[in-house]
C-alpha cells in the first residue's frame, strides 16, 4: 500500500433546507479508487468541476468519505482521533495565496503550523529556518506577507507546510492564480522538495505544462479518473484530454498534428528538444532516400 | 483613431517615499476595429495604463484623446466615456451584487439613465452576445460557474453599448477549454460587432491566436508595438523583461539552427504544421 | 485613493524602546494616561514633558510621525478646548457677545489641550514601536488571567492578529471594487444622502461576500495546518521578560512617584 490510498471513494456534497430535509445531492467523487506511492510526484489534471479539488480535500481530512475510506500513512481518514495525525503528514497548499497565510510576518507564517502542534520553541526556530531556506525565502522572513508577490507567497505557504515535517503535499491548484513567473517559481519549488526532500507530490492543475515532469498524471473526469499513466502515455492522447475539457502543450499538439497529416513522429512529444531532434532525424532520413 | 494616448506619464505616490513611476511616457494611438493585446509581466504597468483609457485614473502629465477630444478636457464626461470604453476587470467577484443575472446586468445601463426597459433589452441582447443561455438570467450570479461568471461581467460592460471593450486577463483561473470559449466570444465581438478590443493576457499563445497587434510594457515603458509575428522576433529580449514567444517560435527557430528551412516567424500551431508539411512536400 | 490609509503604523527601526517587552510598554503607556488624569499643576506637566521627551528620542521615531498622529484628533481638541476656556466660570479676562472667557478657563482649556496632545504622542510611542502582533502578544498574556473566569482571550488575540493581516487586503479589494462598479457608470460621489447610501451596495454586496470567502478559505487553510485553539499550542515567540523591562518597570514607577508627588506636596 502507498502513502495514500483511496478505495471506492464516493462524496456527495449535500444541501439542506432550513428543516434539515436534504434539497439536493451533488456526487463531486464518484467511485474512485487510486494508490499513491510514496516519494513519487503525482499530477492530478482536470477541468472545473472534475472533482479533483474534493479528492484534494479528503487526503487532509477536511472532508471526510460519504462512501469508501482513504488512508494517509495506513491511516483512515474517517478515524477521528488520527486527524491531527493525518493533517501533520499531509500538508496542502490551496489556490488563493492570501487566504492561507495567517500570520503578520513571513517567518511568523511559517512558525504557525509547529506551533499549533505544540513543538518546543526552539526546534520551531530550526524548522523555520530549515523551511524558508528549502524554499528560498529566508531573504524575506521579516517581510509582510503583504509585500510579497503571488509566487513568493505560495512560496511561503509551502514552507509552512514543510515546517510540520510532512511526508506528503497536496496542492490545490496553486497556480491558477498567478502569472508565468510565479507559476516556474512554485512548481521549482516543489520539484525540489520532490527531489531533494523525497516529499510526496499531489499537484492538483489545469496547466498541462506543469504535468508535463511529474511521475504519474491522473485525468479526472464527472468524480472519477478517466486516464492514468506517465505523461508520456497521457499525453499521446491529444483527441482524448480535448474531449475531458483539456489541452496538450503547442509541441505536443504539433508533433500529433503532423503525425496526423503522415509524418512518422513519435507519439506524447513533451519537450521542444525531444521534438526537433525526432523531426531533424525524420528529415535527414527523407532527405536520403530522395537522393537514394 | 478612436484612442491616442500622448506620453502619459503615472506617478504613485508622487511626494511620497513610496514614489513609484508606473508609467513612462508612454505614447500609441489605437484605430477603430483593432484587436490589440497588451503584455507585460506583473507591475509593467499594463493595468494601470488601460485604466487611463476610460478616465479611472488620470495621468500625472499627458493626454488622452477619445474620437479626437481630450477626455480631461472641459465639460468631457468621464461617465459617457466609460460607457463608450468599457473595461472588465480580471475578477467577476469584484462587480457582481444583485440578485439575479439580468438584474446585474441592467445595473450598467440603468447608470447612464436608461429606463428599465431600455436596459432590460440591453441586458437580454449582451447577455445572448456571451452565449448566456435564457434559462440562467434569473439565476443568482454568485451560483454560476467560473467561466459563466466571466461572462456574465462582460455582458454588464457590453450592456452599456461600448465601441471598444478591454479586458483585463479575462480568462485567469478557467480551465483550458473554459478559456478559449471566453477568448472565441471575444473575437466573436470584434468580427461581428467591429468592436475595438484591448485584451490583456500572459498567454503568448492566446496572443498569437487573437491579437492582430501586440503592445509590449516594461517598467512602465513601451517596450514593443507591432504585430505578434514582428514582436515574437524579438524573443531574446522579451525573455530579458520576464516574457517570451509561444513554444512554437522557439520550435522554428531551433529547426533553422538544425538546417530545416521552416519561416522563422512562426506563432501558431497551424503555422508551424503547414510549414514543415510544405517542407516534408506535402501541402 | 482609499489604500492612502495607513493601519498599524509600525515605525521599523531598532530602539530599546522597539526592543521592550510589549507587556512593558502597555503597563508603562497605561500609567503614563493616568497619570496624566492626576495632574492639575505645571510642575506635574513639566514632569510629564520630560518623561515623554526622553522617551520620544529613545524610541528613534522621527517627531514628524508622532505628530501626525494628531490630525485625527484636532477636531476633538478644538471642541474640548472651546468648551473648557469658554463654559468655566471664573475671574472674567474678557468677553465676546455671550461668551465669556475667564483665568480659570484659559488654564482649563490648556491643560486638556496638553493632556490629548500627550495622551495621543504617548499612545503612539507605543505602537510605532511595537507590531501589530507583539501587541497582540502581549495582550493576550497581560489578559491571561481572563481565562479563568471563561474569557476567550486567546481567541480574541487571534482574531485581533488575523483582522491586522487581512485589512490591507480588503482596502486594497476595496479599491478595485470601486473601480470595477465605476467602469459600469456608477457614481460615489453625488447625490443626496440617500442616493449616496443607495450606492454602496453595488461595493459593499461583492466586499461582504469576498472577505466571508476569504473567511471560509482561511478557517480551512488554518484547519489543515493543525489548528485547534489555544489549547496545546506552543510559542515560537514566547514573552520573556529582559533585564532592560525591569529597568524600564522601575523608570515608570520613579515617573509616577513624581507625579503623585507633585500634586500632593504642591
Amino acid at each position: 500500500m502507498g502513502i495514500i490510498k483511496a478505495s471506492k471513494l464516493i462524496f456527495d456534497y449535500i444541501r439542506r433546507d432550513e428543516d434539515e430535509n436534504i434539497q439536493e445531492i451533488d456526487r463531486a467523487i464518484d467511485g474512485l479508487s487510486v494508490d499513491i506511492e510514496k516519494g513519487s510526484f503525482v499530477a492530478i489534471l482536470g477541468h472545473n468541476g472534475s472533482g479533483k479539488s474534493t479528492l484534494a480535500k479528503q487526503i487532509n481530512a477536511i472532508l471526510v468519505p460519504t462512501e469508501g475510506t482513504v488512508w494517509v500513512s495506513g491511516m483512515d481518514t474517517a478515524d477521528e482521533s488520527k486527524i491531527w495525525e493525518i493533517r501533520k503528514r499531509a500538508g496542502m497548499v490551496f489556490q488563493n495565496p492570501d487566504n492561507q497565510i495567517i500570520g503578520n510576518i513571513v517567518e511568523e507564517d511559517v512558525g504557525f503550523g509547529p506551533e499549533n502542534i505544540g513543538v518546543p520553541t526552539d526546534e520551531i526556530w530550526k524548522r523555520v529556518d530549515e523551511s524558508l531556506e528549502a524554499v528560498g525565502m529566508t531573504a524575506y522572513r521579516y517581510k509582510s506577507p503583504n509585500k510579497l508577490s503571488g509566487g513568493q507567497k505560495q512560496r511561503v505557504a509551502i514552507a509552512g507546510v514543510m515546517a510540520m515535517r510532512p511526508e506528503c503535499i497536496v496542492l490545490d491548484e496553486p497556480t491558477a492564480m498567478l502569472d508565468p513567473n510565479g507559476r516556474k517559481e512554485v512548481i521549482r519549488t516543489v520539484r525540489e522538495l520532490n527531489r531533494q526532500e523525497g516529499i510526496t507530490v499531489l499537484l492538483i492543475t489545469h496547466y498541462m505544462e506543469e504535468a508535463i515532469r511529474a511521475d504519474r498524471v491522473i485525468v479526472m473526469d464527472d468524480g472519477k479518473i478517466v486516464m492514468d499513466g506517465t505523461p508520456r502515455e497521457i499525453f499521446s492522447r491529444v483527441e482524448e484530454l480535448k474531449q475531458y475539457r483539456l489541452d496538450v502543450p503547442q509541441v505536443t499538439e504539433l508533433a500529433y498534428e503532423l503525425r496526423k497529416n503522415g509524418l512518422d513522429m513519435p507519439e506524447g512529444v513533451l519537450s521542444p528538444e525531444e521534438f526537433v531532434d525526432a523531426l531533424a532525424e525524420l528529415y535527414g532520413k527523407r532527405m536520403a532516400a530522395d537522393r537514394g | 483613431m478612436a484612442i491616442r494616448a500622448e506620453h502619459l506619464t503615472f506617478v504613485y505616490n508622487q511626494g511620497t517615499a513610496l514614489e513609484q513611476k508606473a508609467l513612462d511616457d508612454v505614447s500609441f494611438e489605437i484605430p477603430d476595429g483593432q484587436f490589440v493585446g497588451v503584455i507585460g509581466h506583473t507591475g509593467s504597468g499594463k493595468s494601470t495604463l488601460i485604466q487611463h483609457l476610460n478616465g479611472l485614473i488620470k495621468p500625472t502629465s499627458g493626454k488622452i484623446y477619445y474620437n479626437g477630444e481630450d477626455i480631461y478636457g472641459e465639460g468631457y464626461s468621464l461617465k459617457t466615456l466609460r460607457s463608450k470604453v468599457g473595461l472588465v476587470f480580471q475578477y467577476p467577484e469584484h462587480q457582481l451584487f444583485e440578485v439575479d443575472v439580468i438584474s446585474d446586468v441592467c445595473y450598467g445601463p440603468r447608470n447612464l439613465g436608461l429606463s428599465p426597459e431600455e436596459a432590460r433589452q440591453r441586458a437580454e441582447e449582451a447577455l445572448r452576445l456571451v452565449g448566456m443561455k435564457e434559462k440562467y438570467w434569473q439565476q443568482s450570479p454568485f451560483e454560476l460557474s467560473g467561466g459563466q461568471k466571466r461572462r456574465v461581467a462582460i455582458a454588464g460592460v457590453l450592456a452599456m453599448n461600448p465601441d471598444v471593450l478591454i479586458l483585463d486577463e479575462p480568462t485567469a483561473g478557467l480551465d483550458p477549454r473554459g478559456r478559449d470559449e471566453i477568448l472565441d466570444e471575444v473575437k466573436e465581438l470584434h468580427k461581428k460587432r467591429g468592436m475595438t478590443i484591448l485584451l490583456v493576457s500572459h498567454s503568448m499563445e492566446d496572443m498569437a491566436r487573437y491579437a492582430q497587434r501586440l503592445l509590449v510594457m516594461n517598467h512602465g515603458r513601451k517596450a514593443f508595438d507591432g504585430t505578434p509575428k514582428e514582436v515574437f522576433e524579438h524573443y531574446k529580449e522579451l525573455e530579458s523583461m520576464g516574457l517570451a514567444a509561444p513554444q512554437v517560435t522557439y520550435i522554428a527557430h531551433a529547426l533553422r539552427e538544425r538546417g530545416l528551412a521552416v519561416e522563422e516567424d512562426i506563432t501558431t500551431v497551424e503555422e508551424a504544421r503547414d510549414a514543415i508539411l510544405r517542407l516534408f512536400g506535402k501541402e | 485613493m482609499i489604500r492612502d490609509i495607513t493601519i498599524g503604523q509600525y515605525y521599523p527601526v531598532d530602539s530599546v524602546l522597539h526592543r521592550l517587552d510589549p507587556r512593558t510598554k502597555l503597563f508603562g503607556t497605561m500609567a503614563f494616561i493616568v497619570s496624566l488624569f492626576l495632574a492639575d499643576h505645571i510642575l506635574s506637566y513639566v514632569v510629564a514633558t520630560v518623561f515623554l521627551a526622553v522617551a520620544i528620542r529613545m524610541s528613534r521615531v522621527p517627531l514628524s510621525f508622532m505628530v501626525r498622529g494628531l490630525k485625527a484628533i484636532v477636531f476633538l481638541l478644538l471642541i474640548s478646548v472651546s468648551f473648557n476656556l469658554f463654559l468655566t466660570d471664573g475671574e472674567e479676562i474678557f468677553h465676546i457677545w455671550i461668551l465669556r472667557v475667564t483665568k480659570e478657563g484659559v488654564r482649563m482649556a490648556g491643560f486638556m489641550a496638553v493632556r490629548l496632545i500627550y495622551l495621543v504622542v504617548g499612545s503612539s510611542i507605543m505602537t510605532l514601536t511595537t507590531t501589530p502582533n507583539q501587541l497582540t502578544d502581549g495582550l493576550e498574556k497581560s489578559l491571561g488571567f481572563l481565562k479563568k473566569v471563561k474569557v476567550p482571550v486567546h481567541e480574541i488575540a487571534m482574531m485581533m492578529s488575523i483582522a491586522l493581516r487581512f485589512i490591507p487586503i480588503l482596502v486594497e479589494e476595496t479599491d478595485k471594487i470601486m473601480k470595477a462598479q465605476m467602469a459600469r457608470g456608477a457614481d460615489f460621489e453625488s447625490g443626496g444622502l440617500i442616493q449616496k447610501a443607495k450606492s454602496m451596495v453595488p461595493l459593499l454586496v461583492p466586499l461582504f461576500i469576498s472577505a466571508f470567502r476569504r473567511a471560509t478559505d482561511l478557517a480551512m487553510a488554518m484547519e489543515a495546518r493543525c489548528y485547534h485553539g489555544g489549547e496545546g499550542r506552543t510559542k515560537m515567540k514566547p514573552l520573556r521578560y529582559a533585564p532592560r523591562d525591569r529597568v524600564a518597570y522601575a523608570a515608570f514607577a520613579v515617573y509616577l512617584a513624581a507625579m503623585v508627588g507633585t500634586r500632593v506636596l504642591v
